[in-house]
C-alpha cells in the first residue's frame, strides 16, 4: 500500500501513518463512525432489530448507486434512501420490521435496483466495490466533514431522546401506557439507524455493516448490564477494531474492512468462549 | 346516577368498548371505591385488557363514560401504575433489574437526562417494597417467572401511583407462586391504600384476598362481591347459557359449562386485542 515499514517503535509508526493526509482522513472518519455505530448499534441490539438495520444498508445501496449514476455524491443517495426506508419501516410498526421474509424481499429488490444503476453508469467497478465493501482509505475531505457533522448530530439526538428511547426499547407496552408514542420512538430510532448506516458504509461497506453496527454492541450486551456502560463498551470495541484495522491496513496490502471484520469476529468468539451468558437459575 | 365523589377510584357509566363498530362488551355500569382490590375475570378475548386500555386512555369507550380518579382517562397518567401482560421473550435481555424499575420513574423524561442517583435509590426502595431488593443487580434474563412479576410490580409502584392495573401477572406461575404474588399485591394495596385491578384466569388463588370482582363474558359485564358474582344464577345470566358453579369444602370454586359457551362465541378471540 505504501513504502513504509512496520517497526517496533509505535510512536515512529504512528508518525509515519499520520504523515499521509488520506490516513488522517481515514482515522477521523473511522473514529466518528465507530463511536456512532457502537452507540446506535447498542439500541439496535436491545430492540432486536438487527435485520432491519441490515436491510437499511441494502436499501442504501440502491440510493448510493443511483446517486453515482446521477452524478451526485453517493453519501446523499445513501442518506435519502436509508432515511426513507427507515421511516416506512417505522410506520409499518416494530412487529412488521421484524418480518424477515417481507424485508428480505424488499432488500433483494433494492440490491437488484442498485445493480441496474451500476450497469447504467457503465460500470466503474471500483465505485461498486467501495460501496459494497467500504473504501475508507480513499475518503475525501468533504466526506470526512459530512461524516463528522452527521456523527455529532446523532450524538446530540441520542442525548435528547435517551430515556424515552431506552424505555420504549426495553418495555414497549409500559412505555406506551405511560404516554410515549411508539410510532414516534420507532421513527426516531429508524432515522438514527439510517444515518449511522449511511456514514458507516464508507468504512466497511454495505455488506459488512453488521460487523461495526451489531457485533460490538452484541458483545457489549453480554458484558454490561447497565445501558450506559453497554454503550460505552460497544463504542470502545468499535473504535478499537477500527483503529487497529486502519493501522494494520497501512502496512499490509489488504482491505481495511477485512481487518476490522476480523478483529470484531475474533473478539466475538473470545467473549462467547470465555464469558458465557448467565444461564437461567432456578431460585 | 352521578357517583363521581371523592371515594370512587373508577366510575363507569353505560360504557361499551371495542374496535371499530364492534363492541367487545356493552353497557358496563359500575364504580370501584378507593382502596378496593378488584379481580377482573372472564374467558379469553372477553375484553378484560380492553377495559384496562380504556382506563389507561389508550382507547375510548364506544358509548357511555369512564372516569378514573375523578378524571376522563388520559394517556400517560402518572397516577396509574400498569403491569402489562408480557411474553417471556421480551425479557431475554442482559439488563439489570434496577435499570428497568428506574424507567418506571423517569423513562418518559426527554432531553440530556441519563438518570440520577435519586432515581436509582427510589428504584431500590420500590424493589425493597416488593421483597426483591436482592434482585437489584441481577440480569432480567436470569429471573424466574415469579421474580420477574415482582420486578414488574416494582416498576409500576416506583412512581407512587394511586391505581394499580395488573394484566394477568400470575399467568405463567404455578399455584403456590400465584398465591404468593396475590398476597403480596394485597399487602401493598393495604399498606399504600391503593386501588388495584388484577386480571386473572383462575379465581381460586384470588378468592381469599379480593374485595370485589368484575366479571366479563359474552359481551356483558357484572360487578359485585366474589360470593355474589360466583353463583350459578349470576354467571348463567352473564353468559346467557346454563352455567354451574361448584364449591368444595375448602371453598374452591369450579365453573362448569363455560367451555361450550365460549366455543360458541369463538369469534371474540379474533377481536381480542394483543
Amino acid at each position: 500500500m505504501n513504502d513504509a515499514f512496520f517497526s517496533l517503535n509505535l510512536v515512529h509508526d504512528l508518525q509515519s501513518v499520520f504523515q499521509y493526509a488520506f490516513m488522517r482522513n481515514a482515522f477521523e472518519a473511522g473514529t466518528a463512525v465507530a463511536l456512532i455505530a457502537g452507540i446506535v448499534g447498542y439500541f439496535v441490539v436491545l430492540r432486536r432489530s438487527s435485520f432491519a438495520a441490515h436491510a437499511l444498508s441494502h436499501i442504501g445501496f440502491a440510493g448510493a448507486a443511483g446517486a453515482v449514476l446521477a452524478g451526485i455524491n453517493p453519501i446523499f443517495g445513501l442518506l435519502f434512501f436509508t432515511s426513507g426506508g427507515g421511516v416506512v419501516m417505522a410506520l409499518l410498526g416494530r412487529r412488521a420490521a421484524s418480518r424477515d421474509v417481507e424485508i428480505g424481499t424488499v432488500l433483494a429488490f433494492m440490491l437488484g435496483l442498485g445493480a441496474l444503476f451500476v450497469s447504467l453508469y457503465n460500470g466503474y467497478a471500483a465505485e461498486t466495490y467501495s460501496l459494497l465493501f467500504g473504501q475508507v482509505l480513499g475518503i475525501s475531505g468533504t466526506d470526512v466533514s459530512i461524516t463528522v457533522v452527521a456523527a455529532v448530530l446523532i450524538l446530540i439526538a441520542i442525548g435528547a431522546v435517551y430515556r424515552p428511547l431506552l424505555f420504549s426499547s426495553l418495555d414497549e407496552e409500559t412505555a406506551e401506557a405511560r404516554g410515549l408514542s411508539l410510532t414516534v420512538m420507532n421513527i426516531v430510532f429508524m432515522l438514527l439507524v439510517a444515518i449511522a448506516t449511511s456514514i458507516a458504509v464508507q468504512i466497511v461497506g454495505i455488506l459488512l455493516i453488521f460487523a461495526l453496527m451489531i457485533t460490538p454492541a452484541a458483545i457489549a450486551e453480554r458484558i454490561a448490564t447497565r445501558p450506559l456502560a453497554g454503550m460505552a463498551i460497544s463504542a470502545a470495541i468499535a473504535l478499537a477494531v477500527t483503529w487497529i484495522g486502519l493501522f494494520v491496513a497501512f502496512y499490509l496490502p489488504y482491505p481495511v474492512s477485512f481487518f476490522i471484520v476480523t478483529g470484531v469476529f475474533a473478539l466475538y468468539l473470545f467473549v462467547r468462549a470465555f464469558q458465557p451468558k448467565t444461564e437461567f437459575v432456578e431460585p | 346516577m352521578q357517583q363521581n365523589d371523592s371515594h370512587s377510584a373508577l366510575v363507569v357509566r353505560h360504557a361499551s368498548a371495542g374496535y371499530g363498530h364492534r363492541a367487545v362488551w356493552h353497557d358496563a355500569d359500575f364504580s370501584i371505591q378507593k382502596g378496593e382490590f378488584v379481580g377482573v375475570l372472564g374467558p379469553n378475548g372477553s375484553g378484560k385488557t380492553t377495559l384496562f386500555r380504556l382506563l389507561l386512555g389508550l382507547d375510548r369507550p364506544l358509548e357511555g363514560s369512564v372516569s378514573v380518579l375523578g378524571k376522563t382517562p388520559e394517556r400517560g397518567n402518572p397516577r396509574i401504575g400498569y403491569v402489562p401482560q408480557r411474553h417471556p421473550l421480551d425479557t431475554e435481555m442482559n439488563i439489570e433489574t434496577l435499570e428497568l424499575v428506574r424507567l418506571g420513574l423517569d423513562g418518559t423524561r426527554w432531553g440530556f437526562y441519563f438518570g440520577s442517583k435519586k432515581s436509582r435509590e427510589d428504584a431500590r426502595a420500590a424493589l425493597r417494597s416488593v421483597g426483591a431488593e436482592n434482585l437489584a443487580h441481577r440480569s432480567l434474563g436470569t429471573l424466574s417467572g415469579g421474580e420477574l412479576q415482582r420486578v414488574f410490580l416494582a416498576e409500576a409502584l416506583v412512581g407512587d401511583p394511586e391505581l394499580l392495573l395488573l394484566d394477568e401477572p400470575a399467568a405463567n406461575l404455578d399455584i403456590r407462586r400465584q398465591g404468593e404474588l396475590v398476597r403480596l399485591v394485597k399487602t401493598i394495596v393495604r399498606e399504600r391504600n391503593l386501588t388495584a385491578l388484577l386480571i386473572a384466569h383462575d379465581i381460586n388463588p384470588l378468592l381469599p384476598v379480593l374485595d370485589r370482582i368484575i366479571y366479563i363474558a359474552n359481551g356483558n359485564v357484572a360487578t359485585g362481591a366474589p360470593e355474589k358474582v360466583f353463583t350459578s344464577d349470576s354467571l348463567s345470566a352473564l353468559y346467557g347459557a346454563h352455567i354451574e358453579v361448584l364449591r368444595n369444602a375448602e371453598g374452591h370454586i369450579a365453573v362448569l359449562g363455560v367451555e361450550e359457551v365460549h366455543h360458541h362465541h369463538h369469534d371474540h378471540y379474533l377481536h381480542h386485542h394483543e
